[in-house]
């Protein structure tokens, strides 16, 4: 493998680590604005999202009661479609010699 | 900090969507520059990356979290266009997982995508202007920008609540409240975006945008080992 290769495949074993393991240690706390919206008395005014019920929903894969291996699979189904569609993009758009 | 569908009122929600797509239409022009046959592949994989990041919320204070927002990472490493691109991907994706609204998409766009990533580059930019040249100094750019990019980003939620937030709320203590909590966060974004830049340029200075000065022409320049 060439450089080039050694550091793309080592940068997407880190980062399916961290959505497929290290996720599963996060802070479930409120986010900073969830907190804002909680404390300031806004919090109430969200609506219910139109995509609630997707098998991917709250980064929890529908059908897998394992807690920490639903979050770890929504975290590698993440990864994967962000790098597909990015890195699509991003092959279409590139410069070309 | 995803907006989530309801806190913003229609047509200051339609109007962040025009902003967004505005932005985002420059910014596919912008990336044609930044990016080639080396650097498109590493721009997916920082897509990726910042995906992660976003789910790893990191407590800051009493019941409150934070998560990396990734534009200053993004902008540094693959530069502002691509970068503004590259969360903006991240947000589409999160919508599916319910992660930000969806008529809130264009908000969570313009704060993050643009306003995060585009305010980070221009302090990365200005501090490499008139510090010595280095890793070290590209390293601590990384870090005032990240944090200056959350902050910035924070702020612009808050102009888009002044202008059409549904509650009735004091906006004085909306902007107070997310300057402080978002300048906690903003420590842990300018810590993970010091080390994740420190590690790449350690290994592939000639991948880091911002090392290279932003020409892709100087691609090779920077391939041997330097002093910072």
């Amino acid at each position: 493998m060439n450089r080039q290769r050694v550091f793309l495949v080592t940068g997407l074993l880190i980062t399916l680590v961290l959505a497929g393991f290290v996720s599963t240690f996060a802070s479930s706390s409120p986010d900073g604005l969830e907190k804002v919206a909680e404390d300031q008395g806004f919090a109430g005014t969200a609506r219910k999202h139109p995509l609630a019920g997707s098998p991917v929903e709250g980064y929890a894969v529908a059908g897998v009661d394992d807690e920490h291996l639903s979050g770890a699979l929504a975290g590698v189904i993440g990864v994967g479609a962000t790098l597909a569609l990015g890195g699509g993009l991003f092959l279409v758009l590139r410069r070309r010699p | 900090m995803h907006v989530p569908d309801g806190f913003i009122n229609a047509p200051v929600s339609i109007a962040a969507g025009a902003i967004a797509v505005a932005g985002i239409g420059l910014c596919l022009r912008g990336a044609r520059r930044e990016l080639d046959d080396r650097t498109a592949p590493l721009a997916g994989l920082v897509a990726a990356f910042v995906f992660a990041g976003q789910m790893l919320n990191f407590p800051v204070a009493a019941g409150t979290s934070g998560h990396l927002l990734g534009g200053a990472l993004a902008a540094v490493l693959v530069g502002p266009a691509t970068g503004s691109l590259c969360v903006a991907v991240v947000l589409f994706v999160q919508v599916f997982f319910a992660d930000g609204g969806m008529t809130a998409l264009g908000i969570n766009v313009t704060v993050m995508a643009l306003v995060g990533v585009w305010t980070a580059h221009l302090v990365v930019r200005a501090l490499l202007a008139v510090l010595p040249r280095g890793r070290t100094t590209v390293v601590a750019a990384s870090a005032a920008g990240a944090l200056a990019s959350v902050l910035a980003a924070a702020m612009a939620f808050t102009a888009f609540f002044a202008l059409g937030g549904v509650a009735d709320v004091p906006i004085g203590a909306v902007a107070a409240a997310m300057g402080s909590v978002h300048a906690l966060i903003g420590v842990g974004e300018a810590l993970i975006t010091a080390a994740t830049v420190m590690s790449v340029i350690s290994v592939r200075p000639d991948l880091v945008h911002a090392y290279r000065g932003g020409d892709p022409e100087r691609l090779e320049i920077h391939v041997a080992p330097t002093t910072a």
